[in-house]
Parts: C-alpha cells; sequence; structure tokens
C-alpha cells in the first residue's frame, strides 16, 4: 500500500498489478488547496466531466473480459480499462475535494443518478463488434489525449499532474485502437465492411465532443480547439485503412442538452444499474 | 496463416530494469511480428517487469531433443576442471 498514487507511480521495483490499485485515497498528501484564480466549482465540475468519461469508458472495455476475439486482446482491452479507471480514480477524488463537497471517488461512481453524469454519450453506448470497440477507441484516445496534452498546463497543479500520467497511457490507447483500425480496414473484403459499419456508427458521436460546455471554456480546454488536431490524426489513419472518411450527421441532443449537461441515451441506465448495482446493494462494505 | 491454425506462435523474452540479458518470460499468439511486440507489452510488462522486449516465432527456434540428452550434456557432468575452482583468491579481492 502506498500513502497516495503520485508515490505507487514512482515506485522501484514495486509489486502492484496495475495501476488504480495499492492506494486507498488517491490524492492523500496532495495539496489539494485550489489555487488562486481558479474557480473551485468550475473545477470540480470539469474534473467531473473528465473522470466520467473514462470511468464509463473504462466500464465498457471491461465488458469485454471472456468476450474479447483473441486472449491477448482481451488483455489489452482491460489493461486499457484499468488505466482509464485509475485516471477516473484520480479525477473524481479530486472533483470531490475541490466542490468542498468532501465525496470521495466511490460515493461520485456510485451513488450520482444517470442525470449527475457528465460523459459525453460516446463513452456509454452500448458495445457493440470489436471493430465498433476499436473505432470508439481509436475517437475517444485521440481526442482525449489533444486534450490532456493541453491540460498538462493547467492552472491547477492537481489536475496537470493528473493530466501528464494520462498522456502517456493515451499514446499507447490510440495507437493500440489505430493499428486495429488498419488492420481490419485494409484487411479483407469481410473486415472492411466491418470496419466501415463500425466507423460509422461511432462517427454519429463525434460532434459532441467539440461542443463546448460554458465550464470547459472557463476552467478547462475548449474542445474546438482540438478539432484540427483530431482530423489530422483521424485522415491519416482512415487513409492507411483504406477508409473514407464517415458522412454521418451527428447525434442531435434534447432542447440543445447533451452528455455534458447530464442528458445521456437509453444504454447509460442500464450501464449504471451494473456498474452501481453491488455498491448500492452493500453501501458498508469494502473491497 | 488460416482460420484453422489461428494465429502463430511467438516466444517473448524481456529485459528487466536491472537485468543484463532478456531472459524467456512465455509466449503467446499474434498475426505478425509487429503486433506480437504489442501483445508482449500488454501481456508480460503489466508489472513494470520490463524495458526491453524481444519476440522470435517460435518455429524460428531450433531445439536440442530430449533424445540427445545423454550426448550433449553428460560428457560435462565430471569435467571438474572445468569449473575455476583451484585458485587461491587473496583475501583483499573484493567481488569474487
Amino acid at each position: 500500500m502506498f500513502d497516495n498514487a503520485y508515490e505507487a507511480l514512482n515506485a522501484e521495483g514495486d509489486t502492484r498489478w496495475a495501476f488504480g490499485t495499492g492506494f486507498a485515497d488517491p490524492l492523500s498528501g496532495m495539496d489539494t488547496a485550489v489555487p488562486a484564480g481558479v474557480d473551485a466549482a468550475d473545477l470540480a465540475a470539469y474534473c467531473l466531466m473528465l473522470g466520467d468519461d473514462a470511468l464509463i469508458m473504462s466500464h465498457r472495455l471491461q465488458q469485454w473480459c471472456t468476450c474479447a476475439p483473441e486472449l491477448e486482446d482481451e488483455v489489452a482491452l482491460a489493461n486499457i480499462g484499468l488505466d482509464l479507471l485509475g485516471q477516473a480514480r484520480l479525477l473524481l477524488a479530486r472533483a470531490g475535494k475541490a466542490d468542498g463537497s468532501g465525496r470521495g471517488e466511490d460515493e461520485l461512481a456510485f451513488f450520482r443518478s444517470d442525470r449527475e453524469f457528465r460523459n459525453v454519450r460516446l463513452a456509454e453506448v452500448t458495445n457493440g463488434d470489436f471493430a465498433f470497440c476499436v473505432a470508439r477507441l481509436l475517437v475517444f484516445a485521440t481526442w482525449r489525449l489533444a486534450l490532456m496534452q493541453r491540460l498538462v498546463d493547467s492552472d491547477d497543479p492537481v489536475l496537470a499532474a493528473i493530466a501528464a500520467k494520462a498522456v502517456k497511457e493515451l499514446a499507447y490507447h490510440r495507437d493500440y485502437a489505430a493499428r486495429w483500425v488498419v488492420r481490419l480496414g485494409d484487411g479483407t473484403e469481410l473486415s472492411h465492411a466491418r470496419m466501415r459499419n463500425g466507423l460509422d456508427a461511432v462517427w454519429s458521436y463525434v460532434e459532441e465532443l467539440f461542443a463546448a460546455h460554458p465550464v470547459e471554456r472557463r476552467v478547462g480546454v475548449d474542445p474546438s480547439t482540438v478539432r484540427a488536431e483530431f482530423d489530422g490524426v483521424l485522415t491519416e489513419v482512415l487513409a492507411a485503412a483504406t477508409l473514407s472518411r464517415p458522412e454521418v450527421d451527428g447525434l442531435a441532443g434534447v432542447s440543445g442538452h447533451s452528455g455534458r449537461d447530464g442528458v445521456h441515451t437509453e444504454a447509460m441506465g442500464y450501464l449504471l444499474a451494473e456498474l452501481q448495482s453491488v455498491a448500492r446493494a452493500h453501501q458498508d462494505a469494502t473491497w | 496463416m488460416t482460420q484453422k491454425d489461428g494465429w502463430p506462435l511467438y516466444e517473448v523474452f524481456v529485459r528487466g530494469k536491472r537485468g543484463l540479458n532478456h531472459v524467456h518470460v512465455g509466449s503467446l499468439h499474434a498475426a505478425d511480428d509487429d503486433m506480437a511486440v504489442r501483445h508482449a507489452r500488454d501481456l508480460y510488462t503489466r508489472r513494470n517487469e520490463g524495458v526491453s522486449i524481444w519476440v522470435v516465432r517460435s518455429a524460428h527456434i531450433t531445439a536440442s531433443s530430449p533424445d540427445e540428452k545423454d550426448p550433449f550434456f553428460a560428457p560435462s557432468g565430471d569435467k571438474v576442471y572445468r569449473h575455476p575452482t583451484f585458485y587461491d583468491i587473496p583475501d583483499d579481492v573484493p567481488h569474487m
């Protein structure tokens, strides 16, 4: 056990089996005072957005356990899910500290309703086939990597430190997904068609990623500023995969509201039921 | 590669932080060399074990045969003079 996550990250020869384990309070020992000039409520709301993205995407990746096409890829997807779970722990803990509510990571993950979650809808969509999985992961990791690369310079030193850790992880996630998109897209007639369908299905959730919420503009990175970088990466990968860019309209919100406002798709309720049922049934349990 | 045979088998060698040599750690399946290195990263360096990975197709390894065990290895069993144990090491020589 380590006192905090940063000690665990830097440990030499440690035997922890994955990041996200081996510590009880992700931010213990950190100076979690909100720096002057940063609005605490905005910072908390922003960390919740980024934390929820990671938590929900992690859950979808975990659902691939025992279902992946090859054992090796099952472990790879679980590793990526664990990386994101580690990011979620840090970000949710940061949100609970910054908003002054004292809510811990578990309380935020397990005892909020779907309207209180701030993740983008891309993360929550039900798992499709493996092609859909890698298409979604490519889009998610490319977008999130671009955001985290900028958040390394955040005015909040805690968020900056979390971003610095996330950048290395996301670079690998993007690489993993891109290689599979190229392999399937530039593969057989069947794999190309499946990849085509997976990418098209993912694409209706792309517009939302770049629509800035007021909180993102004020305290974080305005996602519309990373659109060009995202497009550049996707153009390169899709060209190598012999896939054209999808011509799919973005999924509309409800009265202009979407994931960042707590307005989700039908899949979100079922996902949360699975994610939260054990914690809600056994409220005093520890693990 | 056919559907029936699946992906070929690879052997994985990892060099640890303080290790001087790559050590055989196990095997895995992959469609090609490039994928094998990445699978090795995902399967065998999860616990912070490695700083370098080698992979090689198992089919490319030539191994000694168990049938040849005696002619191969038994003759060296009684050649104690091949071990450098017949020297007196001065007390002031460290690290021996």
